[in-house]
């Protein structure tokens, strides 16, 4: 049975990577993205911003990396609403093949292209004067806990997609996530914002893994932070992430699997 | 018994009763209305209907697709609610539209569902082979025509050698060529002992392929029987276009002594039509009567019922149920 499955997901995630193949300007697009938003964010935000004792490049480039992850909610809405409208979804239900394998491939697939996505993203984020401070190890356990947080992102995203009633839907939803990270530390620290939506922002998954992140690559500790997941940044984050699978990936596939019926 | 009606096992697609509604409250649509098919091993049956009779719902159901309100059925000797997994095993499906990824090439759509069936590569590069679709093999399938994608979905249905093929509505917006290929590769299988249950709206795509023609109307069996059968039934539609308004009338009478049937008027086109199922009667006869009347003709025709006349004919005139 897990053989089974685990066989399929790998055709599953082969016909995912065969389709970017064919169209890679999506890709390439949703690559350039975050770039562009680091170089924004970093000169022309950053020029009005100044953070006592602490180079606000520095602080941005772990934050556009989560923020990068987190996108993963809009991609995994799109890529599921667009195939769940697709007639070679009609095929996959009608093979006897195991049906989690359908958004277990789109979510392998889609952390295959993030992790290669990371490495122009990282290089620029060099070249602003972003450095790895710490451990090899630590730093290691850092790109693990993005693209851990990624998948989970993508199997939100999986599942709203599914319950969106069409493509226009998702995309405008998943377009809407772009504030999830405005929301949280990821760009500016959660300090200076005011009563409830300091508390809502600190709650953010996002903040969470932004803190993780920078203590892992030995960056400098970002002022505020006083909920739980923010004060134990790598227990919360790993939490904020089984919570996110344990509560989508059942239900994606529950929805997955009884879709038009 | 639950299958008491069609209580035999020679029977490769039973369903009795079944029903399926869609959406709720004034937008509720009734699509199935307990519907009854046997369709014998090895055999072509024809579901027709008109677009919203209910035939895709019922193919829908049948594939596992979609789960029905009421009633059971069985393919393949397996029920498609308890043992799904088992049915997919042993069908294949050709949709309406068809049902292959177009961001894949030919090629790898193939091999894809190959994978999933546990079949070799081979076996998809030899199906890419017969459906000529070799040198169109790389290129990704949106580029296609509309008949190569169906070919591609047919090959698809057929990586299995299945026990059952339902093929919804085959040839839907295909030109002639492409609708003789799919004819034929049906034929070939049907020969193989492949049983097949086909939906269409053309009469003429059944009169050519099905053994057992079920007509469908309003979520319902309407009419069995074979397509000769379902023919002599609605008989043959006569029409004629007179050359002024005022012979309208006198057409008419002359084609009701002629029919026994009562005929219907179109006055913008001057046109009276009829249909008959006087296997004698012949259009040299319409012309004679009608030129010894006096009535001035400029247009007469006689030809098989298309397949909404037909409907008119065998649910009682009534109008379309869509």
């Amino acid at each position: 049975m897990t053989t089974a499955f685990l066989y399929d997901g790998t055709a599953m995630l082969g016909r995912h990577l065969q389709r970017i193949r064919h169209a890679p300007a999506i890709l390439v697009m949703t690559q350039t993205m975050p770039i562009v938003f680091l170089l924004f964010f970093g000169y022309v935000f950053g020029s009005a911003l100044a953070m006592p004792g602490a180079d606000y490049r520095a602080f941005l480039v772990p934050g556009m990396l989560v923020a990068t992850a987190a996108n993963g909610i809009m991609t995994g809405m799109f890529t599921a609403a667009q195939d769940s409208h697709r007639g070679v979804m009609d095929r996959f239900r009608t093979l006897p093949m195991t049906r989690a394998a359908v958004p277990l491939g789109q979510a392998a697939a889609d952390i295959v292209t993030t992790a290669a996505g990371l490495v122009p993203l990282l290089l620029v984020g060099l070249a602003m004067g972003w450095r790895i401070e710490g451990g090899a190890l630590e730093a290691a356990g850092a790109f693990g806990l993005l693209l851990l947080f990624r998948f989970a992102a993508t199997w939100v995203g999986i599942l709203f997609g599914l319950v969106s009633r069409s493509e226009e839907a998702a995309g405008q939803l998943g377009g809407a996530t772009f504030m999830l990270p405005l929301l949280s530390n990821a760009y500016i620290p959660t300090a200076g914002f005011p009563g409830w939506v300091r508390v809502l922002a600190e709650w953010n998954p996002i903040s969470a893994v932004a803190t993780a992140v920078r203590d892992l690559f030995g960056n400098a500790p970002v002022p505020g932070g006083s909920s739980w997941p923010v004060a134990h940044p790598v227990a919360g984050s790993l939490a904020w992430c089984a919570v996110l699978l344990t509560v989508c990936v059942p239900l994606a596939v529950r929805r997955y699997t009884t879709g038009g019926r | 018994m639950r299958y008491g009606a069609f209580m035999t096992s020679t029977y490769t697609v039973l369903s009795e009763g079944l029903e399926k509604r869609y959406g709720s409250g004034d937008q509720m649509v009734h699509a199935l209305r307990g519907l009854d098919l046997a369709v014998e091993e090895g055999t072509v049956c024809g579901l027709l209907g008109p677009n919203g009779a209910g035939k895709t719902t019922a193919v829908r159901v049948l594939t596992t697709l979609l789960r029905p309100d009421a009633g059971s059925a069985r393919v393949a000797g397996h029920d498609v609610l308890t043992e799904a997994p088992a049915v997919r095993r042993r069908i294949g499906v050709t949709g309406q539209y068809a049902s292959v990824d177009g961001d894949l090439t030919g090629r790898e759509n193939l091999r894809l569902f190959a994978r999933l069936l546990r079949l070799p590569r081979s076996h998809a590069d030899e199906l890419l082979d017969r459906f000529g679709l070799t040198a169109a093999a790389d290129r990704t399938a949106r580029t296609y025509s509309g008949g190569m994608r169906r070919r591609l979905d047919l090959a698809a249905s057929l990586l299995t050698r299945p026990a059952v093929l339902f093929l919804d509505e085959p040839t839907t917006g295909l030109d002639p060529h492409s609708r003789s290929a799919i004819w034929d590769a049906v034929r070939e299988l049907t020969r193989q002992g492949t049983t097949v249950l086909l939906t269409t709206q053309y009469l003429e795509e059944a009169d050519q392929l099905a053994d057992s023609v079920v007509l469908i109307d309003g979520g319902r069996a309407a009419h069995r029987g074979t397509p000769a059968e379902l023919k002599a039934q609605t008989g043959s539609y006569a029409e004629v276009v007179v050359a002024e308004d005022a012979a309208l009338h006198a057409a008419a009478v002359v084609l009701d002594q002629l029919t026994g049937a009562e005929p219907t008027l179109d006055p913008d086109r001057r046109a009276v039509g009829v249909v008959t199922l006087d296997q004698a009667l012949t259009l040299p006869r319409i012309v004679r009567e009608l030129d010894a009347s006096g009535v001035p003709i400029v247009d007469a025709t006689l030809r098989p019922p298309t397949l909404d006349e037909a409907f008119l004919r065998l649910t009682g005139g009534r109008e379309l149920v869509a």
